[in-house]
């Protein structure tokens, strides 16, 4: 019975994400349009004459009204046209399925990474609450929240890749192993900006866990203090963690632009400045599209998950 | 039969005192630092932030150069210095503005409710989606790169904190009794929103806003990194940090002191943030 | 005349938190003992130490807080066990529950695996026969189709239920000593009133002892067969409940009984004992209740006074403990 409430709260939340595309698409469509003056223009440069400006104006359809042309960038998205890249001159579609992997990867080993780092220092930093330890561990996450990313990248970069050759400086690698060697610097980067997010509120959360009742009744049935830790105590304080993973997934994407910038990895953020020095605003246009598409959905799973961990979730 | 005792208050005396916490403090000393750099640099300084020295190109730090100098010769501590002033100018714009808007957003919506509010609410949904620093380089994409199209990128992106801090707050506020005294003695809604509620329902807006400001201060050094903020040769840290990135091997320190000082800035808001918070957090 | 050997004997049990305040000596020479079979009711205000010793019994207190003196269950000594003895003990041999079922259950496991765990840990069933198990347990306390409820989670009980399932829990390991702290107190009357036969049921089937804390003397009078009065940390008396109620031996026990209200209260107006609970740090010279009492003497403010047998199988703290009047005919338990 759970589960059939599951899928049709599942179906009920996509087909609340439709109005949410229809506005970042908008939001996507009008960015272009602020351009000063015309975006043909502004696309061809100064150079181009005005014959050329025309016919491209024509070509992207930037003769109709705005409506219209709101209703055929709908119309090209949804029959999967984004249009073709001005400086690579190919599909910005294709472009983008062959460079998110290399993203998604790398976000995802991020918070892989993080989760490892942060999980078990919050758990330490609670269960030696208030002494020297737990002041070190919130001390060094507080300055590792300051740190830029680009910074850690860099320093990173320099001294575990350059320096002591580690690990490569920059590619993403071949196979699953290579990616791993291959994007662990960056990978680390990211991971220790996300550590420093989740350490504060996993360790309050584990406090707040460790003193509740239902974990004092746990050690009351004396069962063994791992099973404690693992079953009672995690279970529950990562409810919170879990959440507030999702909501990062913005920041985390934000930081991969930045990584995959300082560390030449063939990714999607990369693409991004690229695109963005080269004023190729299909690429632009698709890759912000993209990125919006990403987090909807990740805020989405977020929640299932949530509702999955958490049973008290009223589903509606 | 039930019968029972009259529950008393608990016997152990709870004489929790908070202590002051030392976070403020040293984060307010910190601030004063940074505050004498940003208005005296000329003072502070030993070089010129911007004047080449071809004689003295990429050393090491030395007593003459204490962070040594860059590929131009220019005295990276000089810079540093200059750049204390652009850095906290960065800090203040990318959250002022936000924090005036998305406040005064979020008191009128929280307190008229109604379409206002859910048309807002929406706006905000739809912002929160694009990942914040993507948002702002295709804004700064579009618009062109520089402080000012960054400061316009960021208030159209940064305000839905602000106004989700204040319009819950007001809508707490609106049902406490003074409120609601001030409706019955007939004040405009005009003048309980803004002498009553808005002072109250603030604070945790403030409280943000130092954490914000330590966000806003990465923010512009990334985008300044990223060649899309703040332009060479404006002594701005994250600008720094980019102009050393091709000597890391060789003169580490001109990439190394910006970083450093983009920490402390950095460090320097989030001490006072969490010190706010503590002070102003009525109880607990 | 020799009581035979106690299944549980505590004695000089002292329990001391830190605080920043200063150090609170919560528990303070307490002894007593539980035969086996037993229902010991401890009963006192909030603060009087009561559930702290209960946790203490239990070895639930860790550093900064230390705990001290003797707690012989079955011939050993608690107090020194190694980890493993306790592992065989807490849990095993002494179960124990709590007052807030809803807080003390864990929100986000069914209540079967809550009792499986401890079926796996404490008898080594898993699978279906732990299952089985947990039912029959879930049965035993009176749940509904218990085979059904296994697979759900706490909020989708009702208080009772959950007090019950709470119950089931802590049965599982089939301990020879059941701490029941505060168990009815969040509950409706009516409900109070089926835990409270369903803990009295369980232990003549089981053959259990049970301690159970309350501040509800009502309580003691429905199910306990001695009780031991608790005050500032001490015991204040120690008497089978039908003489405590009718002859208090404690100027204490003796204000507790007449704040009662209840039969024969036409005689004797209900008298709330004046004044709150001792402050620890600062307890007065002598008895801890003087402050309060209406019978204190100068006799009572020098030491204080020790817990002595005072008749066969009796025990109090009183200076005045001889010249207290009796309660017969004032209050019927």
């Amino acid at each position: 019975m759970r589960r059939g409430m599951h899928s049709h709260y599942v179906l009920k939340r996509l087909l609340q994400i439709i109005p949410t595309f229809l506005a970042v698409m908008l939001v996507v469509f009008l960015l272009v349009r602020l351009l000063p003056g015309d975006p043909a223009s502004a696309i061809l440069g100064d150079r181009a004459t005005a014959d050329i400006v025309e016919r491209t104006n024509r070509q992207l359809g930037l003769d109709q009204p705005l409506p219209t042309q709101f209703a055929l960038f709908v119309w090209n998205l949804l029959q999967g046209n984004l249009g073709d890249s001005i400086s690579l001159k190919v599909p910005v579609l294709r472009l983008i399925g062959e460079r998110l992997p290399v993203t998604l990867f790398l976000t995802v080993y991020a918070a892989a990474l993080g989760l490892l780092l942060a999980v078990p220092l919050a758990v330490l930093a609670a269960v030696r609450r208030n002494t020297w330890v737990d002041a070190l561990i919130r001390g060094v996450f507080q300055v590792g929240l300051s740190l830029p990313v680009f910074y850690v990248a860099l320093q990173l970069l320099t001294l575990l890749g350059a320096r002591l050759g580690w690990f490569p400086i920059g590619g993403y690698g071949s196979g699953t192993l290579g990616h791993l060697y291959h994007l662990f610097l960056p990978a680390l980067t990211l991971g220790l900006n996300l550590a420093a997010v989740l350490v504060r509120t996993l360790r309050s959360s584990v406090i707040e866990v460790i003193t509740a009742e239902y974990v004092e009744f746990a050690r009351a049935k004396g069962l063994r203090p791992r099973l404690i830790m693992t079953r009672h105590v995690l279970r529950n304080a990562l409810i919170p963690t879990v959440t507030l993973l999702g909501l990062n997934i913005g920041a985390l994407i934000g930081g991969a632009v930045i990584t995959e910038t300082v560390f030449a990895i063939p990714g999607v953020g990369r693409l991004m400045v690229d695109a963005i020095f080269g004023r190729d605003y299909p690429v632009i246009q698709g890759l912000t599209l993209t990125f919006a598409v990403i987090v909807s959905l990740v805020f989405l799973l977020t929640d299932l998950i949530h509702a999955r961990l958490d049973p008290r979730t009223e589903l509606s | 039969m039930t019968a029972t005792l009259t529950p008393a208050a608990p016997a152990a005396p709870r004489a929790r005192r908070r202590w002051p916490k030392p976070t403020l403090l040293i984060g307010l000393g910190l601030l004063a630092l940074l505050l004498v750099a940003a208005l005296f640099p000329a003072q502070l300084a030993p070089f010129s932030p911007t004047e080449f020295d071809y004689n003295a190109i990429l050393q090491g730090p030395t007593a003459r150069h204490p962070f040594g100098t860059d590929n131009f010769g220019r005295d990276v501590l000089s810079r540093v210095i200059y750049g204390t002033r652009i850095d906290l100018q960065i800090a203040l714009f990318t959250t002022l503005f936000p924090f005036i808007f998305g406040t005064l957003l979020g008191a009128v919506t929280g307190y008229a409710g109604r379409w206002s509010d859910a048309l807002v609410g929406r706006v905000a949904d739809l912002v929160v989606v694009f990942p914040f620093l993507v948002l702002v380089i295709a804004i700064v994409a579009v618009l062109g790169p520089g402080l000012t199209n960054l400061y316009v990128a960021v208030s159209a992106v940064g305000w839905v904190s602000y106004w989700r801090l204040t319009r819950g707050e007001v809508l707490t506020q609106k049902k406490a009794e003074y409120a609601q005294a001030g409706r019955v003695l007939g004040y405009s809604p005009a003048r309980i929103l803004l002498r009553h509620l808005l002072p109250n329902a603030v604070t945790p807006a403030i409280v943000y806003l130092m954490t914000d400001m330590s966000l806003g201060i990465l923010l512009g050094a990334s985008l300044g990194y990223l060649g899309l903020g703040a332009q060479p040769p404006t002594p701005e840290w994250g600008v720094m940090v980019a102009d050393g990135k091709n000597f890391m091997a060789t003169a580490w320190w001109i990439s190394t002191f910006p970083g450093l000082a983009l920490t402390l800035a950095g460090v320097t808001f989030s001490l006072i943030g969490d010190g706010l918070a503590d002070v102003l957090r009525p109880r607990t | 005349m020799s009581a035979p050997p106690a299944l549980l004997q505590v004695r000089d049990l002292n329990v001391r938190m830190p605080t920043p305040a200063g150090t609170l000596h919560v528990v303070r020479g307490v002894t007593f003992g539980v035969q086996p079979g037993e229902m010991l009711g401890l009963v006192g205000e909030s603060g009087s130490g009561k559930s702290v010793t209960l946790r203490a019994l239990m070895g639930l207190y860790r550093r900064p807080v230390t705990v001290s003196g003797t707690v012989e269950f079955a011939g050993q000594d608690l107090l020194r066990a190694s980890e493993a003895q306790w592992q065989a003990t807490r849990g095993a041999q002494i179960g124990m529950i709590f007052q807030e079922p809803m807080s003390a259950l864990n929100p986000v496991l069914t209540v079967g695996t809550q009792i499986m765990e401890n079926l796996r840990t404490h008898r080594g069933l898993r699978g279906r026969a732990a299952a089985e198990r947990a039912a029959e347990l879930l049965d035993l306390t009176g749940i509904p189709s218990p085979r059904a409820r296994l697979n759900d989670y706490p909020h989708q009980f009702s208080g009772g239920m959950r007090q019950r399932a709470m119950i089931a829990i802590a049965l599982a390991s089939e301990p020879r000593l059941l701490l029941a702290d505060e168990p009815t107190t969040a509950l409706d009357v009516t409900i109070q009133d089926q835990i409270l036969r369903l803990l009295l049921r369980l232990r003549e089937e089981l053959n259990m002892s049970v301690i159970l804390v309350t501040h509800d003397l009502g309580v003691i009078a429905q199910t306990c067969d001695r009780v031991a009065v608790m005050y500032g940390g001490r015991l204040m008396e120690t008497a089978p409940v039908g003489a405590l109620f009718r002859e208090p031996r404690h100027a204490y026990s003796l204000g507790l009984l007449r704040s009662l209200p209840g039969s024969g209260a036409r005689r004797a107006p209900l008298q709330p004992i004046p004044g709150g609970p001792p402050n620890l740090l600062a307890l007065p010279p002598g008895c801890a209740f003087s402050p309060r009492c209406a019978y204190a003497s100068g006799a009572c403010l020098g030491a204080e006074p020790p817990l002595v047998p005072v008749a066969p199988d009796r025990a109090s703290a009183c200076v005045h403990a001889a010249a207290l009047p009796s309660l017969t005919g004032e209050v019927s338990a």
